[in-house]
């Protein structure tokens, strides 16, 4: 197993740039995730790192070791592919061994070593079925078995789970978890499904046109996005932003919303007046009738413990998740108060975070792990 | 509106399938009337097969066999009762004739020419067909697009049109009645179909496949080999086909550029007529014999050759 260094990884197809200087560490035994819609170029960097694809310009060290330019076959990683390309040709058994046939293993130890990684996963019984009559879950399982029995550096992984249905998926995301701990092999993951990414993943590093938009942990991921885009990607439904006019000065702890005093997390930096937004996560929103914010239930979606409540204010629709006891009708109107300690600023036109007090705390918590 | 009709596939009803059975089995029986007179022929003796009426019935004979394989001379019948007793049946059927074997008739050579040049252009023809195609498939060929259409584009017109070039280049290159020379040209001709054919069967294996044996330690050349290859095998049986029926059939390059050692049956057959009369069952005998292994690599690769033309029609 080891480290993976992506240094200023770069990659443009004819005009369109497809990655722009990349830069993240995925440390050796870390369950990694890039995320991010379709296009964003998560999958041509997961490439990269696999040798399928050359980049454009930056590097890529692999343990150490300077892989940019090396053939896929000289970089001892192992890929998971979105349609699991086992062989049709083939059968289990022998989908599971092709990679130690090509480093000139001797078949009695082939052997051995396909049977152990069967029974890790728990498809030993299925060794000389073809790979053609099975199921979705057994098909990804074989396609892990290939990827595990050769124990490469690390395992690249695009979308495994895309094609699988939703049932087998959740089975999937906890037997990939699990497997993870037990193998604790060095991990990079792809795909754009957040609920994946945030229950797999020790970091996550969610992309936007190219760009990594954030590196963190779920938790920092969730709790304080870099950007809107992060922001508004991760959580269902996503975070709120309410508008607001003017800038911020360095020691702030609160700002006017549509005419209310909302208090903030108090704010580290000076911003010069221009327009800005109030993010709020939909969990912490509460109703308040004596909340000078004020909105009109416009909808709302049960989910039985909780429900989503969408209320219509002067800038445009917010969604709030409160407990399902709390009864309401359309056109009501309430009071919004809103958790300030949990709350975020942004810039609109750059769309990057406002630094204040809810950072303070990571660098902390930074200071303390490092 | 019922559910059923909601299906855009509705499965036939018995009265169509039955009408469709009657057009099949009478389209067969159209085709193959002419292909089981010639059978018949050949084994029909000279007069029997010249009758009139034809004869339906009749006494079959292997006459036409013998004279397909061998050459004979008239004779005086003095000379042949002074000839010893008959070596076999052949023998004992051309004395009746008043005729004696004078040695073997070119038809062996020639049927070997036939099929040393029909599989060596088809092996040719399908070999490089499937190596360009693997590269229009997967690498970024500049001027792909154009490349195709040059390579579609020879077939635009009949190849006999350029017959005259040609035999003048063969001559000038001594080509001119050689196998080489004769599998060449079958290769070219051919080869556009299978880029074309193989291009179709290529693209449609993702290339998912190749990536993950070159991740897993092979190179382009072994992965190609073990992963893409297996996977064309339809493919490349329904070109192989096509290219075989093509080069096998060929007949007006094969008349103009091989008279000798490199002359194929198709010209071949139609000479036999000229031997002593009009000799029809010899020369049926000569088209059932042309027709078996044509016929064999069909029934072999019938699978794929069904699957080969419908590919693209039905997809998984």
């Amino acid at each position: 197993m080891a480290e993976i260094r992506v240094q200023h990884l770069r990659k443009a197809f004819g005009d369109f740039v497809a990655v722009q200087d990349s830069n993240f560490v995925v440390e050796d035994g870390e369950f990694f995730v890039m995320l991010g819609p379709s296009g964003c170029g998560k999958t041509t960097t997961l490439r990269m790192i696999a040798g399928l694809e050359l980049p454009t310009g930056g590097q890529i060290l692999l343990g150490g070791d300077d892989v940019t330019m090396l053939r896929a076959r000289e970089r001892d990683i192992a890929f998971v592919f979105q349609l699991f390309a086992l062989y049709p040709h083939m059968n289990v058994r022998k989908n599971i061994g092709f990679p130690l046939l090509a480093q000139g293993m001797p078949s009695a130890e082939i052997r051995t070593r396909v049977e152990e990684t069967a029974k890790l996963l728990r498809i030993d019984h299925l060794l000389n079925k073809s790979v053609s009559g099975l199921a979705g879950g057994d098909r990804q399982r074989v396609a892990l078995g290939r990827a595990i029995v050769r124990r490469p550096k690390c395992f690249l992984m695009d979308e495994p789970l895309g094609t699988l249905d939703t049932e087998f998926r959740d089975l999937m995301v906890h037997e990939l978890r699990e497997l993870h701990n037990r193998i604790h092999a060095t991990t990079v993951y792809v795909t754009h499904d957040q609920m994946e990414a945030m229950s797999m993943a020790d970091k996550i590093a969610v992309m936007n046109h190219g760009v990594i938009e954030q590196f963190g942990s779920p938790r920092e991921i969730y709790d304080r996005p870099a950007t809107m885009f992060v922001a508004d990607f991760i959580g269902s439904p996503p975070m709120n932003f309410l508008g607001f006019g003017g800038g911020v000065a360095k020691g702030a702890k609160e700002i006017v919303v549509q005419g209310a005093k909302v208090a903030v997390p108090e704010v580290r930096e000076d911003i010069a007046p221009s327009e800005m937004a109030l993010g709020i996560r939909p969990e912490h929103i509460r109703f308040d009738d004596s909340s000078k914010l004020r909105g009109a239930i416009y909808g709302a979606e049960y989910l039985g413990t909780t429900q989503i409540v969408a209320v219509e204010t002067a800038d445009g629709i917010i969604k709030a998740r409160v407990p399902a006891e709390i009864r309401l009708s359309t056109g009501d109107h309430v009071g919004l108060t809103l958790s300030s300690a949990r709350l975020s600023l942004f810039e609109k036109g750059s769309g990057r975070a406002v630094r204040t007090a809810i950072h303070d705390v990571a660098s902390e918590r930074r200071a303390q792990h490092g | 509106m019922s559910l059923t009709t909601a299906h855009s596939v509705v499965a036939p009803s018995a009265n169509s399938k039955r009408i469709a059975g009657t057009i099949i089995v009478l389209y067969a029986l159209i085709s193959i009337v002419p292909l089981l007179w010639i059978f018949a022929t050949s084994f029909k003796t000279p007069p029997d097969s010249i009758a009139y009426p034809p004869k339906i019935l009749f006494q079959p004979s292997l006459e036409g066999y013998c004279n397909l394989f061998t050459t004979r001379t008239r004779q005086t019948p003095e000379y042949i009762n002074s000839l010893g007793p008959a070596t076999g049946f052949c023998d004992e059927t051309t004395r009746k004739r008043n005729m004696v074997i004078a040695g073997p008739s070119n038809f062996l050579p020639r049927f070997v020419n036939s099929l040393i040049i029909a599989f060596g252009s088809t092996f040719c023809a399908v070999f490089l067909g499937t190596l360009s195609a693997y590269g229009f498939s997967r690498f970024k060929v500049p001027l792909a697009d154009d490349l195709l259409f040059f390579i579609l584009s020879t077939r635009f017109m009949p190849p006999i049109a350029v017959a005259i070039p040609i035999y003048l280049m063969y001559r000038e290159l001594g080509l001119s009645d050689t196998a080489l020379g004769m599998i060449l040209l079958y290769t070219a001709v051919n080869v556009s179909l299978a880029v074309w054919l193989l291009k179709g069967f290529i693209d449609e294996i993702p290339r998912e496949y190749e990536e993950a044996a070159m991740i897993d330690g092979y190179t382009r050349l072994q992965a190609f080999w073990r992963t893409v290859l297996p996977q064309a095998t339809t493919g490349i049986a329904a070109t192989a086909i096509f290219c075989l029926i093509f080069a096998w059939n060929e007949y007006a390059f094969a008349a103009l550029l091989t008279s000798g050692t490199a002359q194929t049956a198709p010209p071949f057959i139609p000479t036999i007529i000229g031997e002593g009369g009009q000799d029809w069952p010899a020369v049926a005998a000569g088209t059932t014999i042309f027709l078996v292994p044509i016929l064999v690599f069909t029934i072999l690769l019938r699978k794929q050759l069904l699957r080969g033309i419908t590919f693209g029609a039905v997809r998984k």
